[in-house]
C-alpha cells in the first residue's frame, strides 16, 4: 500500500533526499548521531539494565571530590516508543531497522488531504502505564497540535497532548542496587502524555546534504514527565532503568534504548547546599544506556560545581548538551534562544479521548504484578535483596523464578540455579531465559531431586546444562546416565575401604599428622564411585574409618 | 446598488431564454435534454409559457439517467456536450484550472455505454459530469489548492467523497479554480486565474468556491463539489444562481479535502436543481474511518425522500416554523436582497409555513470570532507546505531560507495575511485574548442556534449581503471582504448544515444577478432542508436561473 501511494510524491525527494545542509540545531544532531552511532557502537548498556559502577575511572577524580556543599537537582524526560502493531495515526507498522521510507502512507507522511485517525491501543498503553505510575487519570482528555519546522516533521506540527495529559501526579518507586549503597527510592511523576513521533534526518558525512526517513514519523510514543526528585546520576540511571523494566512488564514497549524505543532527556542543575533558588538548568541528550546516563550526569554535576567553585557560575547557562561517549563530556549542542513558542492549540481533526469507568477497570484488573509489588514480595518470601533485585529486573525471569516456585522449587535453590548457573549461561550465549529447553518444572525437579538427595549438586549442574541445551526431563536425565546418588553406607564403606587400601603411603602419611590428605581421599572416593556417592555419608565415613585404626 | 425588483418574475421578461443550454454541434443529438414536464403550482405568466423549458429546474442527474437508460442518448453524446459547452465558455469564466483529458472522459462515457449496451447495472450516477473543487485530492489530475506553492502536485490518493462519485459511475470534468485554499470570497486570490461569473462576466463569482459554482451555472459540469469553511459553498451559489448545500460538518468526510480550518471545513455540493443536490449529497455522506470527525449517524435517501411535484398539495408546507434572522436584513444588506428575501418568506408562507423573526444577538460576533479561528487553525494546516517534501520547492544552501524562500514564493498575499494572523492569535500571550475568546463565542454562537432551533424548524437569511460584486472592487479592501462572509460564518461555528437555493433576480449585469436564499436546519437535518428547498424551487415562478451566458455563447 504504501508503496502505491508514493506516486503521488516528487520521488526525487524520496530517492535522493538531499534537501540543502541544515543547520546543526533544533535536535537533529541528537538524532542524527544516535541513529548512526547506533550502526557501529557496540551495546554499551549491561543487557540486564543494571548500572555498572565503572563511571568513576572516567572522571575527573578532583572535580568528583569537590562536589560537596552543592545539591544537584536532576528531573528526566522520558520518551518511550509503544509497541502498537501500527502506528498511531495511520495503519502503517514499524519496525526498527526497515528500510528507509519504506513503512509510510500518505497519512504519515502529512500529505494534503490527510487525517489522523488515533490508533485505540496507544490510549490502553498510556492508561497501563499511567496506572502502573500511580497517576490520576484525566477520563477527558484532547490531542493539540505542537507547532514548529523542521525536515523530519512532516506536517509542520507534531500531534501531542498540552494542558490536559492523560495521567498525572504519580510516583514511581525503586530500589537502589546495593553497589550504589541500596536503599529505597520514591520519585514523583509529573505526567504521562501522548505524542507522535518525527522521522529521522540522516546527515551526510560532508554536510553537503541530509536525508529523510519518515519510518518512524507517526509512531506513538508516551512522554513521562519527572518531578526534578533525583539528586545524582546513580539515581536518575536507576529511575531510567524502573521506567525500562515498568514498560516491559507491561508489555507497552521493548523499552531499548539502543534502537530509540526508551529515550531520556535530562535536565541537571546544581545550587549550593542551603540556597533555595534553583541553579540554571542544562538539558543532556544522546545517553545510549543507563550507564552512560550515569556518567552523562555525574560528568555535568562536577563541571557545574567546578564554575561555582572557580566564582563562574554565571557561565552555566541555559542550554541542551549533547554526551559524547568517545569523550566522555557533555559539549554544547545548542544554546536556549528564549522560550520556544509552539503555539499549542487543540488539534481539531481528532475527538476528545473520553475514558469510561469501566475500560479504566478492565485495564487495572488486567494489570499484571509491577516490578515494585514482586521485589516486595520476593523480600517477603526471604530473599536477599541483592538476590530480589536480580530476579525482579527482567520480567521473564521473574516470571520463569515464580513459575519454579509454583512448582515447589525451594525459594533460595531456585534463585541461586537462576542467578548462578542459568544467568551465566544465558550471558554467554546471548539468550533470554524464555529461549532456553529448560522449564521452571523441570528446574523445580532438579532442585527437588538435589534436596532429596538423589543426585549431588555436583550431578545437578551437568543434569541443569542438559536441561538447558537439550531439554528432556530431570528423571530421564538421571536415569539414563545413571546418576543416582550412593546412599547406602555400606556402599559407600566398601569404596572408602578400597580407596584407603590402595594408597597405603597416603594413609601413612595422614596418620602421622599429614590430616589435610582427608581432601584426597574424599577425592578418591567420589572418583571411584563416578561422582555418585553422597558427599555427606562419604565424608562421615571417610572420617570415622581414617581415625578408626590410628 | 442594484434596485429591488420584486417579484422575480418580472425579470424573466429580459431574460427570456430558448434553451437553458447552447446549439449542440452534434447534429443526431436532441436539442434539449429531456426533462419530464411537470404541473407548475401557480398558473404560468405569459413570459413563462415562452420559455423553452416550463419547469426550468429539474434533475439534470435523473434525466441523463434516464436518457442513457432508455437509450434515447449515449452518455458518450451526453459527455460530448458538456465537454463541447465547457471548451467554449470557458475561455469567459475560467471557472477551470485543469481540464480533464478529453479521451479519457469520452473513455468512461464509452464505458458506461457498453455497460448499458450488454444490459449491464450501471452506477446511480453514471455519466454524471461532475466538476471538483481543486482542493479536493483527486489521483489522475493536479490538485493544486489554487496555490502555486502545489503547482503540478498530483495526490496519492482519492478524496473519500471522490471516490465515492467514481464508485458510482461519475466522471470527472475538471478541478475547478478557488481563492487558494480556500481562503477568499471571490476567487479573486486564486494562485492561477481569476474566475468570471457567467452572469456577468465582469463580476466575481464568489468565492471560494467559484469555479464550481460558475461551472455548475454555465453548464460545464452537471454538479460540482466546493468546500465550505466561512460560506465558499453558499455565498458563490447565491452569486451564480446556483443551489449550493453546505452539510453539517462531519456528514461528509474530510479525508482528501486539503486543510484550510480543520474544524470548519465540509465539503459541500453545486447542482441546478435541488434533487441533484439531494443525489450528490447521499454519494458522498456518510462515516469514513479515514475521517475520525466524520459521523456514523445513518445517510437517508434524501433524493427519495423528496415530496413528488405531482404529490404537492395546496399548502405542502403547512406547520413548518420558519425563523428569519433579524440581524441578517438590517444594515449593510443590499435592499434589492432584503426585499428578495422578503418576497421568498411571502412565498414560504403561501406554502404554508409560519414565518416569524428571530433574534440572534449573538450573530454579529460570529465573524471575527471565525476569522480568529480559520486563521489560527490555517496557520498550522499550511504548515506543511514547506518546499521540503512536495511542492515547490526553492533551493536554498540553508533550511530556514529554503522553508523561506518556497513559502514567500509558493502562498498568495491572502494566504500569508492570514497565517500571520493565525501565527500571531496563537502565540504566547495571546492564546486566550484570542483563540480562547473565539472558542467562547463559538459556543455562544452554537447555544444561539441550538435555542432558535427549538422554536422554529429552519431558519433562513440571504446567502450573502450582497449580489456578485465586480471583479477587483473588494480585493483592496479585505475587511470589505471578508464582512460578505457575515450571513455564512455562524452556521461553520455551529457546525449545523444549510441549503441555498436561488430565490430572486436583481438588477445588476446584463441580465440581472441572482440572490440566493440561505435556509439552516439543525445538525443532520439536511433531508428537512432539502424537502423545503425542493418545494420552494419547485414553486418559484422563475427562468431556473440560467445565466446569459449561456444564451449568448
Amino acid at each position: 500500500m504504501a508503496l502505491v501511494y508514493f506516486r503521488g510524491i516528487r520521488t526525487s525527494h524520496l530517492r535522493f533526499p538531499l534537501i540543502t545542509p541544515f543547520p546543526r540545531r533544533n535536535g537533529v544532531p541528537f538524532c542524527a548521531m544516535r541513529s548512526l552511532d547506533t550502526q557501529t557502537r557496540t551495546p554499551t548498556d549491561n543487557p540486564k539494565g543494571q548500572v555498572k559502577a565503572d563511571a568513576s575511572e572516567n572522571q575527573p577524580k578532583t572535580l568528583e571530590r569537590n562536589t560537596s556543599g552543592f545539591e544537584t537537582i536532576i528531573g528526566i524526560e522520558t520518551h518511550v516508543q509503544l509497541s502498537t502493531l501500527t502506528k498511531a495515526f495511520c495503519g502503517c507498522p514499524y519496525t526498527y531497522g526497515s528500510q528507509p521510507n519504506t513503512t509510510v502512507c500518505p497519512i504519515c507522511m502529512g500529505l494534503p488531504g490527510t487525517l489522523p485517525v488515533l490508533n485505540s491501543k496507544v490510549i490502553s498503553f498510556a492508561v497501563k502505564l499511567g496506572l502502573a505510575l500511580n497517576c490520576k487519570l484525566s477520563m477527558r482528555s484532547k490531542f493539540d497540535r505542537k507547532q514548529y519546522f523542521y525536515p523530519d516533521l512532516p506536517k509542520g506540527y507534531q500531534i501531542s497532548q498540552f494542558d490536559i495529559p492523560i495521567a498525572t501526579g504519580g510516583f514511581i518507586d525503586l530500589d537502589l542496587p546495593l553497589e550504589f549503597g541500596g536503599g529505597h527510592r520514591k520519585f514523583g511523576i509529573t505526567r504521562v502524555h501522548m505524542e507522535e513521533d518525527a522521522g529521522k534526518l540522516l546527515h551526510s558525512e560532508t554536510g553537503s546534504h541530509s536525508q529523510l526517513d519518515l519510518n518512524r514519523a507517526g509512531v506513538p510514543l508516551l512522554e513521562i514527565v519527572s518531578e526534578p526528585d533525583m539528586r545524582s546520576g546513580v539515581e536518575a540511571a536507576e529511575y531510567a532503568a524502573e521506567i525500562q523494566r515498568l514498560v516491559r512488564y507491561l508489555g507497552v514497549s521493548n523499552g531499548n534504548m539502543q534502537e530509540g524505543s526508551l529515550r531520556c532527556d535530562v535536565n541537571v542543575s546544581v545550587r549550593p547546599i542551603g540556597q533555595s533558588k534553583f541553579g540554571t538548568k542544562v538539558e543532556i541528550k544522546n545517553m545510549n544506556s543507563f550507564s552512560a546516563m550515569n556518567r552523562a550526569i555525574d560528568f555535568e554535576i562536577s563541571r557545574q560545581v567546578n564554575l561555582h567553585n572557580q566564582g563562574q557560575a554565571d557561565q552555566i547557562v541555559q542550554e541542551t548538551r549533547l554526551w559524547e561517549e568517545g569523550s566522555q563530556r557533555t559539549i554544547t549542542m545548542r544554546k536556549k534562544e528564549g522560550l520556544a513558542d509552539y503555539r499549542y492549540f487543540p488539534e481539531p481533526d481528532l475527538p476528545e479521548v473520553v475514558l469510561t469507568d469501566d475500560f479504566v477497570d478492565s485495564i487495572l484488573s488486567s494489570l499484571p504484578e509491577l516490578p515494585e509489588m514482586k521485589r516486595r514480595r520476593y523480600e517477603g518470601m526471604g530473599l536477599s535483596m541483592q538476590d530480589v533485585l536480580f530476579i525482579a529486573n527482567d520480567v521473564n525471569v521473574a516470571e520463569f523464578f515464580d513459575a519454579a516456585v509454583e512448582k515447589g522449587a525451594d525459594v533460595k535453590m531456585a534463585a541461586n540455579w537462576i542467578m548462578g548457573d542459568i544467568a551465566a549461561y544465558l550471558k554467554n550465549e546471548k539468550l533470554s531465559i524464555n529461549e532456553i529447553k529448560l522449564t521452571p518444572q523441570e528446574l523445580a525437579a532438579l532442585i527437588a531431586s538435589i534436596k532429596g538427595g538423589t543426585i549431588s549438586g555436583k550431578m545437578g549442574k551437568e543434569v541443569l546444562f542438559e536441561l538447558i541445551s537439550k531439554g528432556g526431563t530431570v528423571k530421564s536425565i538421571i536415569e539414563k546416565n545413571d546418576m543416582v546418588q550412593i546412599v547406602d553406607p555400606s556402599k559407600i564403606e566398601a569404596l572408602v575401604d578400597k580407596v584407603l587400601a590402595e594408597n597405603p603411603k597416603q594413609l601413612e602419611q595422614f596418620r602421622g599428622g599429614k590430616t589435610k590428605l582427608q581432601g584426597f581421599f574424599a577425592g578418591q572416593v567420589m572418583k571411584v564411585s563416578k561422582g555418585k556417592a553422597n558427599p555427606m555419608l562419604l565424608n562421615k565415613i571417610l572420617i570415622e574409618k581414617l581415625n578408626a585404626k590410628s | 446598488m442594484p434596485s429591488p425588483i420584486q417579484n422575480p418574475r418580472i425579470l424573466l421578461s429580459h431574460c427570456r431564454l430558448h434553451s437553458p443550454f447552447p446549439p449542440k454541434p452534434h447534429p443526431t443529438v436532441s436539442r434539449h435534454i429531456h426533462r419530464p414536464s411537470r404541473p407548475l403550482l401557480r398558473a404560468s405568466s405569459a413570459a413563462q409559457q415562452t420559455l423553452s423549458t416550463p419547469t426550468p429546474t429539474s434533475s439534470d442527474i435523473l434525466s441523463v439517467r434516464e436518457s442513457i437508460l432508455s437509450r434515447r442518448k449515449t452518455a458518450t453524446e451526453v459527455a460530448g456536450e458538456y465537454l463541447d459547452r465547457l471548451r467554449r465558455t470557458e475561455p469567459l469564466i475560467r471557472s477551470f484550472v485543469h481540464v480533464a483529458d478529453e479521451e479519457a472522459v469520452m473513455r468512461q462515457a464509452a464505458e458506461i455505454d457498453g455497460r448499458v449496451e450488454r444490459g449491464e447495472e450501471v452506477g446511480e450516477l453514471a455519466g454524471v459530469l461532475v466538476g471538483v473543487k481543486d482542493n479536493i485530492c483527486t489521483v489522475d489530475m493536479p490538485s493544486t489548492g489554487g496555490s502555486r506553492i502545489l503547482e503540478g502536485y498530483r495526490p496519492a490518493f482519492d478524496a473519500t467523497a471522490i471516490g465515492r462519485l467514481k464508485e458510482l459511475g461519475a466522471i470527472i470534468v475538471g478541478k475547478t479554480n478557488l481563492d487558494e485554499f480556500g481562503m477568499g470570497s471571490s476567487t479573486e486570490a486564486s494562485g492561477f486565474q481569476v474566475t468570471a461569473n457567467p452572469w456577468d462576466t465582469s463580476r466575481v463569482p464568489g468565492g471560494s468556491s467559484g469555479g464550481s459554482a460558475s461551472a455548475v451555472s454555465a453548464r460545464q459540469c452537471m454538479v460540482s463539489l466546493g468546500s465550505d469553511t466561512g460560506g465558499s459553498v453558499r455565498q458563490p451559489a447565491s452569486f451564480c444562481g446556483v443551489v449550493g448545500m453546505k452539510p453539517t460538518y462531519g456528514r461528509v468526510s474530510r479525508f482528501g479535502l486539503m486543510a484550510y480550518a480543520s474544524s470548519l471545513d465540509v465539503i459541500g455540493c453545486f447542482s441546478s436543481s435541488v434533487t441533484d443536490t439531494a443525489i450528490l449529497l447521499h454519494a458522498i455522506s456518510g462515516y469514513d474511518r479515514f475521517d475520525a470527525t466524520s459521523s456514523n449517524i445513518e445517510v437517508p435517501d434524501y433524493a427519495s425522500q423528496l415530496v413528488p411535484m405531482d404529490h404537492f398539495e395546496s399548502k405542502p408546507l403547512k406547520g413548518l416554523r420558519v425563523g428569519m434572522i433579524r440581524e441578517t436584513l438590517g444594515d449593510g444588506v443590499d435592499a434589492g436582497v432584503v426585499s428578495s428575501i422578503q418576497a421568498a418568506a411571502v412565498h414560504l408562507e403561501e406554502l404554508g409555513c409560519t414565518v416569524t423573526e428571530v433574534s440572534m444577538p449573538s450573530f454579529s460576533l460570529g465573524l471575527p470570532a471565525y476569522y480568529i479561528l480559520a486563521t489560527s487553525e490555517s496557520s498550522s494546516n499550511l504548515s506543511r507546505y514547506d518546499g521540503v517534501r512536495y511542492g515547490n520547492q526553492i533551493a536554498a544552501d540553508e533550511i530556514n531560507s529554503l522553508y523561506g524562500d518556497s513559502r514567500a514564493n509558493g502562498f498568495g498575499p491572502e494566504v500569508k495575511m492570514r497565517i500571520l494572523m493565525g501565527t500571531y492569535a496563537l502565540s504566547a500571550g495571546y492564546y486566550d485574548a484570542y483563540y480562547k475568546r473565539a472558542q467562547q463565542v463559538r459556543t455562544l454562537v452554537q447555544k444561539s442556534f441550538k435555542a432558535a432551533l427549538e422554536q422554529n424548524d429552519i431558519l433562513i437569511s440571504p446567502a450573502a449581503p450582497t449580489p456578485a460584486y465586480k471583479i477587483g472592487e473588494k480585493t483592496n479592501d479585505p475587511l470589505a471582504m471578508y464582512a460578505g462572509d457575515t450571513m455564512t460564518v455562524n452556521v461553520n461555528l455551529a457546525g449545523l448544515p444549510a441549503l441555498v437555493v436561488p430565490c430572486g433576480v436583481v438588477e445588476g449585469g446584463p441580465a440581472g444577478l441572482p440572490v440566493g436564499l440561505q435556509m439552516i436546519g439543525a445538525a443532520f437535518d439536511e433531508a428537512k432542508l432539502l424537502n423545503v428547498g425542493h418545494i420552494f424551487e419547485q414553486t418559484l415562478q422563475s427562468n431556473g436561473f440560467v445565466p446569459p451566458l449561456l444564451t449568448n455563447c
